[in-house]
């Protein structure tokens, strides 16, 4: 494991030298079947039960395009602002390694379905525009498990072994043009793009882009050269970086690594690195290989893919909103600012607030309690707040009891905390807890009577102009009715009984 | 003039995780220097209006629908495996301890 204790600061490194990033993004599309074959690709099937002689590579067995793919890979390179390619063919990728059984990759090479793209995200209120290399079609690799050795990993280990159903599922690279000028704000721009993408990828409906399930996965290039020099230096290769705070944390790391490297007059080696998720460092990985090594060639199996500008027209029109104009939309609706929107994207909650409001609640309450309840929940789990046991539907469902009158706040964290907790829906949890409202004005009226009588001095103040104090009588009343006072009515009330209304 | 030095045979060997002998390297360098040469004849008959081509067919776009078709059950796909454990396929180590 590599040292962190002579690091250079980041800071000290941004000061020496300027970042260059290149982002390779592999997207598992959700298609119903692999890339070449009608093998199910449903998740968590058991071991090799989603196989055929196709993706196994047995001898005779002829591979033929998913046109469902061919879309997806079309409609995200047109969403990414490419140009289409008129004809390209798959090419073959050839490397001695038993996660293919074919000992070779079906990949695109020199002609990519899709090339010379962009996208814009926006990192600290300003438009970041990342160039787009290429988008090509490729297919996944099988699982593999290592056994024996020290801790299950691949070196030492006594053999492997494999499991293809995953083997030869639809796989868009998504490859960007060196990333320059981004400065100190490099790891921000990368987890930026990374969010982007994966949100046109699900508005595209082409994956769902879960990326803790590997159906995303970012591969991060980073290169330093001195400030007023052009020429890129060494890269190395991060490979599977597999959060969006993974991006971010890599690219930073590798900055200050590659700094010290440099700044102590040492070489950077072009090399394959694993991100470590526990303490954001990065190690070795094996010696790049170069390009010719994998002797690509066209796929004589497979015949060229020609789309044809009609159908590329008609896939244009398919295009879903952008999900930065889509941002830009809710927020006038919500009439929110651009910090508010911000911690809306940031929170991941953009969706689940917009389902809350289809289903009833206003933009405020819904934005109120996934951001606040739900986001806290989460982030104790660990989890994305679209990830808990919650829907949409029973934070509307919660908002409405509320703007009723039938819970206040803290009640309402209540039965959100009872949903969570799997005790049914909110009303159920209202009916089970007993969480209502007291609205009954005699029973509050004796709670009121009581702290009253039990505050002379504070009553004394009230009556004589200072409002101040009547948060006191509140609090006593609110505790004797073990919360389940509507707290404005219990106000009224008080100012009521005491002449001050 | 295409051909192939014992060099590039023993790099091709290497990645290919093939391991031969001095003999066998001399005797399929030569060999597969021949098929090359071979093969390399037909770029003479090439004229400049014939471009270099992939498929002989002129065939573009054979895709099939997103269905999903039967394919092996495990026991199936595991029958011809030298070696399997756990309904996966068994392979010998892949990397030695790490250096």
């Amino acid at each position: 494991m590599s040292s962190t204790t002579d690091l250079m600061s980041y800071e000290d490194a941004l000061a020496s030298f300027d970042p260059v990033m290149g982002l390779e993004v592999h997207v598992e599309l959700g298609t119903n079947t692999k890339m070449f074959c009608g093998c199910s690709t449903e998740f968590g099937g058991e071991p090799n039960s989603q196989v055929c002689p196709t993706c196994l590579g047995l001898p005779g067995a002829l591979p033929v395009v998913n046109r469902t793919a061919v879309e997806s890979a079309i409609r995200i390179g047109l969403a990414l602002n490419c140009d289409i390619a008129e004809w390209c063919r798959f090419a073959r990728k050839n490397y001695f390694y038993p996660d293919m059984p074919k000992n070779f990759q079906t990949s695109q090479y020199d002609e990519p379905i899709a090339f010379g793209g962009y996208l814009d995200v926006e990192v600290q209120g300003k438009t970041y525009r990342v160039g787009i290399e290429r988008a090509h079609m490729e297919e996944d690799t099988g699982k593999s498990t290592h056994v024996g050795g020290a801790t299950g990993r691949i070196h030492g280990a006594d053999y492997s072994l494999l499991d293809y159903n995953r083997c030869g599922i639809p796989l868009i690279e998504i490859v960007t043009k060196p990333i320059e000028g981004a400065g100190e704000l490099a790891p921000e721009i990368a987890k930026a793009y990374v969010a982007e993408l994966r949100d046109l990828i699900k508005a595209l409906g082409v994956s769902e882009a879960r990326m803790e399930l590997g159906q995303m996965r970012c591969d991060a290039n980073l290169s330093l050269r001195p400030h007023g020099r052009e020429k890129f230096g060494t890269r190395s290769e991060t490979k599977n970086v597999n959060s969006l705070r993974s991006v971010e944390r890599a690219i930073r790391f590798e900055i200050q690594r590659h700094a010290t490297v440099l700044s102590e007059g040492g070489t950077i080696v072009q090399e394959t690195r694993h991100f470590h998720e526990d303490d954001g460092t990065t190690t070795s990985g094996r010696v790049k290989e170069e390009a010719e090594d994998y002797r690509y060639f066209p796929e004589p199996d497979l015949v060229p893919v020609a789309p044809s500008r009609e159908w590329v027209e008609e896939l244009r029109a398919t295009l879903p909103e952008k999900p930065s104009a889509r941002r830009k939309r809710l927020q006038a609706e919500w009439g929110v600012s651009d910090f508010d929107m911000q911690s809306v994207v940031n929170a991941g909650a953009v969706d689940a607030i917009v389902d809350t409001v289809a289903a009833g609640a206003d933009s405020d309450a819904a934005r109120k309690w996934w951001l606040g309840e739900l986001a806290r929940n989460a982030n104790e789990r660990g989890v994305e707040v679209t990830a808990l046991p919650i829907t949409p539907a029973q934070v509307a469902r919660v908002a409405a009891l509320v703007k009723a009158g039938e819970l206040n706040d803290k009640l309402a964290r209540q039965v959100i905390e009872g949903v969570l907790a799997g005790e049914g829906d909110p009303d159920a949890v209202v009916e089970k807890r007993g969480l209502k409202v007291v609205s009954d004005e005699g029973a509050l009226g004796t709670a009121i009577d009581e702290a009253i009588a039990a505050q002379a001095g504070a009553v004394a103040k009230i009556q004589a102009g200072n409002l101040g104090p009547v948060g006191a009588l509140i609090g006593a009343v609110m505790k004797a009715t073990r919360g389940q006072a509507d707290a404005a009515r219990v106000r009224e009330l008080i100012l009521e009984k005491l002449g001050v209304s | 003039m295409p051909g192939i030095t014992r060099e590039e045979v023993a790099h091709l060997a290497r990645l290919s995780r093939l391991e031969l002998g001095a003999e066998e390297l001399d005797h399929l360098a030569t060999q597969l220097d021949d098929i090359i040469g071979a093969v390399a004849r037909v770029g003479e008959v090439a004229a400049d209006d014939i471009p270099p081509t992939s498929h002989p067919l002129p065939l573009t776009n054979v895709m099939r629908p997103d269905e999903i078709r039967p394919g092996l059950t495990p026991e199936q796909a595991l029958a011809g495996a030298p070696a399997a454990e756990d309904q996966r396929f068994r392979v010998p180590r892949i990397l030695g301890e790490e250096q």
